[in-house]
């Protein structure tokens, strides 16, 4: 058992998957001697070679692309973007190829390739480095969209997203990067996708949340254990596609539901949550389901990042405001 | 290897048929000569009976590649079966080579994934819709080849329009960097839809955005179908060897629409189209063939008999191809359905038009 940080559990998987694995290869700017500048992929070049550990040009939507066509040849690369705000220019080879190459070829050619990137803010990073963007992966068909919150989450996750035949966009919470550690094994044993994890069970109100929003609302079900009330704490994991059973059980438990999430609120995937809830549970429902997100603003430099992001106080509010309203 | 600034332009054929004096010394072999005019003959033959069928409603927009049959016989004549094609839109002359049928590529444009599931060419790319982004995936294919020291090379088709796409510009570069064995061909066939090449780049050849990259760039008469052969075979040899990547600028000239939704004759004169018809790349070659007495009128109707006969049993077959259930478009979506979609894909069957009324 080792007691690890998120971007050293995501280190571990790389080793352990290219170790295992010799079609597995690493692509990105920075990430052969420098390691990544999270250090993400440090010691990956010494160990596998110039070969299998790539560092290329400045050019993200041709390492997306190029990804397309390795993969497409039986590789399984693990694409890194540097910073969450140059990961657009890669829409354009997800959206028209990465995810619709099994389909519009019968399943004649597949595309198993693992697009990594850190996400989110309250690093005090620069602009364009803080971005949320996982509501647009989200949006596509064909790709799967993952978001670990904890170190070994990371790890297992990780794991079986470089496993999976299909396309995953893997984002990786900057601000939990080195945030804590978590004891695990690096046994190479991956987690399920397209699963959410039920990190605390509670009977008053479900609170559903993703990356780093999850280290918030953990905070906030403390505070309010501490005041009685109990909430069942969802980790959504897999955005896309989503495992909805989870949190509809949950919701038709509690009668109440606080979705929590750093992006933007208009059309971020808190919408579809709630949308789906309101489908087929509203009748469970006991009050309005709240959603505490990023506010509808370019995400702000340094000074005022901790007040766009959710805060724990945000979220203890919306529980019991939704308590109240029932 | 050094990358100067000079852009050669290689002709071998003229295009009143007559070839030069170097290239009569490499003696060229009578078969090939013979099967790349019949390739260029049968492409033109499939060409002409795909926009037809568009015209009368049985098939969907076409993108003929009347005038540059040449480009992609050529090149896919000098391709090994194991090497890699990744196409655009056009290059269905090149496809036919590869051993894509023309049923398949009539399903294509009919609307039908089928068509991209190639019974050959099992590992060729699809076509590309996109313009430019198929640049990187032969890239990184390539790069796949040569991570694992397999003598292949990957050849890539892109229009004179897409070489103004930033993703061009990226991949080419990544490929010399990498050294990928790939083959980019550019059709330059004149026009980008209504923008002419004039205003597409000032710069005075497209193969000299080569340099820029440190990759070779070259500049071929692209209606002489030897030409493109001799230079896709050497840059393809190299490539295979190890010594990097090489983009081929194919000068040819656009004589149908940009596809069949378009109407040409809203930008561009019929002085330059029936000035362009006289350097065409087929009647070049039939006038050499005929003058070295290898072909004749006799040949020439069996081979359009031929052509016609293979074109009429592949509509047959297009058109008696039933359409897939609405399960098909789930079922490839992902290796496995993920659970939280089955609910969509029984609503899809539960609505699915053809089924409620037993008609397609």
């Amino acid at each position: 058992m080792a007691e690890l940080t998120l971007v050293e559990a995501v280190n571990r998987a790389l080793t352990h998957e290219m170790e295992r694995d010799e079609d597995v290869i690493v692509l990105g700017e920075d990430v052969g001697v420098n390691g990544g500048v999270f250090r993400a992929t440090n010691g990956l070049l010494s160990r596998f070679g110039g070969d299998r550990v790539l560092d290329t040009p400045l050019a993200e939507g041709a390492i997306a692309g190029a990804a397309v066509g390795m993969a497409a040849m039986g590789l399984k690369p693990v694409a890194e973007i540097q910073f969450s705000g140059f990961i657009y220019p890669t829409i354009d080879q997800i959206v028209n190829h990465a995810s619709r190459l099994r389909n519009r070829t019968c399943g004649r050619l597949t595309c198993p390739l693992v697009l990594r990137s850190p996400c989110g803010a309250g690093i005090h990073a620069p602009e364009h480095h803080s971005e949320s963007p996982e509501a647009m992966f989200a949006h596509i068909p064909g790709v799967r969209v993952v978001i670990p919150s904890s170190p070994a989450r990371a790890y297992g996750l990780l794991l079986a997203s470089i496993r999976d035949p299909d396309p995953v966009v893997f984002l990786e919470p900057t601000r939990l990067y080195r945030l804590f550690r978590e004891e695990f094994a690096d046994d190479g044993e991956a987690l399920p996708l397209d699963t959410c994890f039920v990190l605390r069970e509670g009977k008053d109100a479900t609170l559903v949340s993703w990356g780093a929003a999850t280290h918030e609302a953990t905070a906030a079900a403390d505070a309010l254990a501490r005041e009685g009330i109990y909430a069942e704490l969802i980790d959504v994991a897999t955005l896309k596609p989503l495992d909805f059973e989870t949190i509809l059980r949950s919701v038709q438990k509690t009668g109440r539901c606080v979705i929590v999430h750093e992006a933007p609120k208009t059309g971020g995937f808190g919408a579809e949550i709630a949308a789906r809830i309101c489908e087929q549970a509203i009748y469970s429902l006991l009050a309005p389901i709240s959603r505490v997100a990023g506010y509808d603003v370019v995400v702000p430099l340094s000074r005022l990042e901790k007040q766009f992001m959710p805060s724990v106080e945000r979220i203890a509010s919306a529980v019991r405001t939704v308590m109240e309203n029932s | 290897m050094s990358v100067g600034f000079r852009i050669d332009y290689l002709q071998l054929l003229s295009p009143s048929g007559e070839l030069r004096e170097a290239a009569e010394e490499a003696g060229w072999n009578a078969d090939v000569l013979r099967s790349l005019y019949q390739a260029m003959t049968r492409t033109r033959v499939f060409d002409a009976k795909a926009v037809a069928l568009q015209r009368t409603g049985q098939l969907g927009t076409f993108a003929s590649a009347l005038g540059q049959e040449a480009i992609g016989v050529g090149t896919a004549y000098a391709m090994h079966p194991d090497d890699l094609l990744v196409p655009s839109y056009r290059d269905h002359a090149a496809q036919l080579l590869r051993g894509v049928t023309m049923a398949e590529i009539l399903l294509y444009w009919g609307g039908d994934e089928r068509g991209s599931d190639f019974k050959n060419a099992r590992r060729d790319f699809p076509n590309c819709v996109p313009v430019a982004t198929q640049v990187a995936h032969a890239v990184g294919a390539a790069y796949a080849f040569r991570l694992r020291k397999e003598k292949r090379a990957v050849v890539c088709f892109i229009g004179d329009g897409g070489t103004g796409n930033g993703a061009f510009y990226e991949a080419l570069n990544m490929a010399g960097v990498w050294k990928a064995p790939v083959v980019i061909v550019i059709n330059n066939n004149g026009w980008a839809i209504s923008t002419p090449r004039a205003r597409e780049c000032a710069a005075e050849t497209l193969a000299q955005k080569a340099f820029g990259a440190g990759v070779e760039g070259r500049q071929i008469d692209g209606n002489d179908v030897l030409s493109v052969y001799k230079a896709a075979q050497q840059a393809l040899e190299k490539a295979r060897e190890g010594d990097g990547p090489t983009l081929i600028e194919a000068v040819s000239y656009r004589l149908g629409d940009h596809t069949t939704a378009d109407d040409a004759t809203r930008y561009r004169s019929p002085d330059e189209v029936k000035e362009a018809w006289t350097r065409e790349p087929i009647g070049r070659l039939r006038a050499f063939l005929a003058g070295k007495r290898l072909w004749d009128k006799e040949k020439e109707d069996a081979l359009q008999r031929r052509c016609a006969r293979e074109v009429e049993e592949a509509v047959a077959t297009y058109a008696s191809t039933p359409p897939r259930g609405c399960e098909a478009m789930f079922d490839y979506l992902f290796h496995s359905l993920p659970a939280s979609m089955k609910d969509q894909l029984e609503e899809a069957r539960r609505f699915d038009p053809v089924r409620r009324n037993g008609h397609g």
